[in-house]
């Protein structure tokens, strides 16, 4: 039985790859900052699959408090195959433009908490010369925008400190896949003008899946992203910096 | 580092049209769609302005409308919490639907207490309404399954509602058109089957006098029974009518091929509406033509047969978006119930008005009530005709004039389908409407609760 501790298990997205792990069979602790919310979270997922989910509490940016937690949450889950990194948080970016304070949560909240989490239980699958780590971020990562660079640069050094753990890892057996999530209809954009091509949650974790079934490593969640990002890349900065979106 | 701001629990709103599934009336609102219960509270409690809840949006009229003011949209509170196998019992959020139920436990041997005729609609949305299905005259609503339900008030506060606790906000809340506050979570009485099949006739009724006696005989042999009733039928074949009926099949009464796999059923595609239609494609005469065809596909009086599930309870969702077909002008949906010794002559009086003003019902449906207890609830005991009209010049005045004779006869309208009846009636309509109306000021003194619905039909006076 594959265990696997999901982290942001409260997002719509986390709870949707949530109920496919547990369809297949995978044995489940769910964590989250809010107790009741992830407890809710785990009991829908286990009366769903008909297997019993864990559940419990983490923060992201209390670094000390990581090691204790994924000893914890292995123990709990009597060992561990898989992490998957689904918390981050836009922030309130207009703070986050001016106040030092702001922007440091947004960072620790979408990266050095990841990586501190991550580089935990990497440790643990590099011992046992398996399992996966599925790191989800963002095409908001791909480019800095006006609106939202500071969570964008957040996901975009997830993204490269994956890429390099991916490649240490590799002689160890771990697969690590990172997944360049587009628009997706959560809180995140509801109420957004022009969230165009946004998927719903159960579709985005249908991706998810598949691609970590086929043991991918950079995905875009959809596809087609690979190519709106490719094309936004290529826009030359003195022209990127004036566009508003 | 680890401390909440309060704005964080509060999301931020969608400003959007909205409609409800006749696609008349249109509203404006601030739609909110909490994904936690932090934020819904914060919703809740965050100013005076008028606010009600949304679940799936299948009420037709503007039940879950609220123009120029905010919209709480339950569909992401859809956790399903505890079930009990052994006793059926379920605990859920409000915004499970009843699809979802069906997912989930039809494999396993339950299938909800009660449904109506779409699966897309919400639990809490369906206590709301106090929603009933094809088994009411034996089961009665959907409501009466739901053991008890937690209840954001106004004040943010959550009451744990049943027939013992809060038993007055209860009553209330079940057919009180989500005026009382949000339902949160719910328990709920599964229904035990052995197969995702029914076992049941087509009886065909050559009108409303062979309807009714249909109705009589087979409501003490089958759970399940509804007609569906040709409203451009005149004369000495008004009402004519086929009824289905039926019982969850028991293993031993499936064919073996079905028996084998007694739960699950083959999944069908589901055609959808791709576009409006033109208004002319539902006229006078398609209508006519589809009614005459319908009845004579059943030509024997009464045919046993097997029906799946999907077919037998959900016949219009296997057409997705079903409600284009009546363009984009919308329609609205015409429901009402007599009183047992009112029901045959209410309804030749109101076929015979349908069938003189050439407005062709495209689908009609008959069905005998049993007993219901919330204060608004619109179930009673009798015969319930339920009728949809193309939005079309006249209709309005037209339906006024039906309002009249079904008021007359000691009947009433339902509010889940309603766009368009006035307070005067509504008032004379529903008998209970004080005591609801000191239920609610209880719970929500300041009328925070209100809707497009409510504010038509003057159901909380300021």
């Amino acid at each position: 039985m594959t265990k696997v501790l999901i982290l942001g298990a409260t997002s719509p997205i986390a709870r949707a790859l949530a109920l496919r792990f547990a369809s297949d069979g995978a044995r489940l602790y769910l964590a989250a900052r809010d107790g009741d919310e992830v407890r809710r979270v785990a009991e829908d997922v286990s009366v769903r699959a008909g297997a019993t989910a864990l559940s419990g509490t983490f923060d992201a940016s209390d670094f000390a408090s990581h090691d204790e937690f994924i000893r914890h949450a292995a123990g709990q889950l009597g060992g561990l195959d898989g992490v998957v990194v689904c918390f981050g948080t836009l922030g309130d970016e207009d703070a986050a433009q001016t106040d030092p304070g702001a922007a440091l949560a947004t960072i620790n909240q979408n990266f050095t908490g990841a990586v501190s989490l991550i580089t935990l239980a990497a440790r643990h699958l590099e011992q046992q010369l398996s399992g996966f780590i599925i790191v989800i971020g963002s095409v908001a990562g791909e480019r800095g925008r006006a609106r939202n660079y500071v969570y964008g640069s957040a996901k975009g050094a997830l993204a490269i400190f994956a890429q390099g753990l991916r490649g240490r890892l590799a002689a160890s057996g771990v697969h690590v896949m990172t997944v360049k999530l587009g628009t997706v209809d959560t809180r995140m954009t509801w109420g957004r003008e022009g969230a165009l091509l946004t998927i719903a949650p159960a579709k985005a974790a249908d991706l998810i899946y598949a691609a970590y079934r086929r043991r991918a490593e950079v995905v875009y969640t959809p596809w087609f992203w690979r190519f709106i990002m490719g094309a936004i890349r290529l826009i030359p900065e003195s022209r990127f910096k004036r566009l508003s979106f | 580092m680890t401390e909440r701001s309060e704005s964080s629990a509060m999301p931020k709103p969608r400003h959007a049209l909205l409609t409800g599934w006749g696609r008349y009336p249109l509203s404006e609102s601030d739609i909110y769609r909490p994904e936690k219960i932090a934020e819904l509270h914060a919703v809740v409690t965050a100013d005076a302005t008028s606010l009600i809840a949304r679940g799936a949006g299948r009420a037709y009229g503007d039940a879950a409308l609220n123009d120029q003011n905010r919209v709480v949209d339950l569909t992401r509170l859809n956790r399903m919490l505890s079930f009990d196998a052994d006793t059926g019992i379920l605990r859920c959020e409000a915004g499970v639907t009843i699809a979802e139920l069906i997912d989930v436990f039809l494999p396993r041997g339950f299938f909800p207490p009660v449904t109506p005729g779409t699966r897309f609609v919400t639990l809490g949305g369906s206590i709301a309404a106090d929603v009933h299905g094809k088994n009411h005259h034996r089961d009665s609503s959907l409501a009466s399954h739901v053991t008890s339900f937690d209840l954001m008030i106004a004040s943010g506060e959550v009451l744990r509602c049943s027939r013992e606790e809060n038993a007055e906000l209860f009553r209330a809340t079940v057919g009180g058109m989500g005026l009382t506050g949000v339902i949160l979570e719910l328990e709920l009485r599964m229904r035990r089957v052995e197969s995702a099949y029914l076992d049941g006739e087509l009886i065909r009724a050559g009108n409303i006098d062979a309807a009714i006696e249909a109705f009589e005989r087979a409501d003490a042999e089958w759970g399940y029974s509804v007609a569906w009733i040709d409203c451009a039928s005149r004369m000495g074949a008004l009402g004519r009518s086929v009824l289905n009926v039926g019982n969850f099949a028991t293993l031993d009464r499936l064919p073996r091929n079905l028996a084998q796999n007694p739960l699950g059923t083959i999944p069908r595609l589901s055609p959808m509406v791709p576009f409006d239609l033109p208004g002319f494609a539902l006229n006078r005469l398609t209508v006519k033509a589809f009614n005459a065809v319908y009845y004579a596909l059943h030509r024997q009086t009464a045919a046993h047969t097997i029906f799946d599930y999907e077919g037998f309870f959900y016949p219009l969702d296997s057409i997705r978006n079903w409600n284009r077909i009546y363009g984009k002008r919308g329609f609205v949906q015409y429901q009402c119930v007599w009183p047992p010794d009112e029901s045959r002559a209410g309804l030749v009086e109101v076929l015979e008005a349908i069938s003189r003003s050439g407005r062709g019902s495209f689908l009609a449906v008959l069905k005998k009530f049993g007993a219901q207890d919330g204060l608004l609830s619109f179930p009673m005991p009798g015969y319930t005709l339920a009728l949809d009209f193309p939005m079309t010049e006249g209709l309005l005045e037209f339906l006024d004039s039906i309002d009249a004779m079904v008021l007359k006869r000691g009947g009433r309208v339902y509010l889940a389908k309603d766009a368009r009846l006035s307070a005067e009636t509504f008032r004379a309509m529903y008998p209970n409407l004080a005591k609801w109306q000191a239920a609610k000021a209880a719970a929500d003194p300041d009328n925070r609760f209100s809707s497009s619905l409510s504010r038509r039909l003057g159901m909380c006076p300021a």
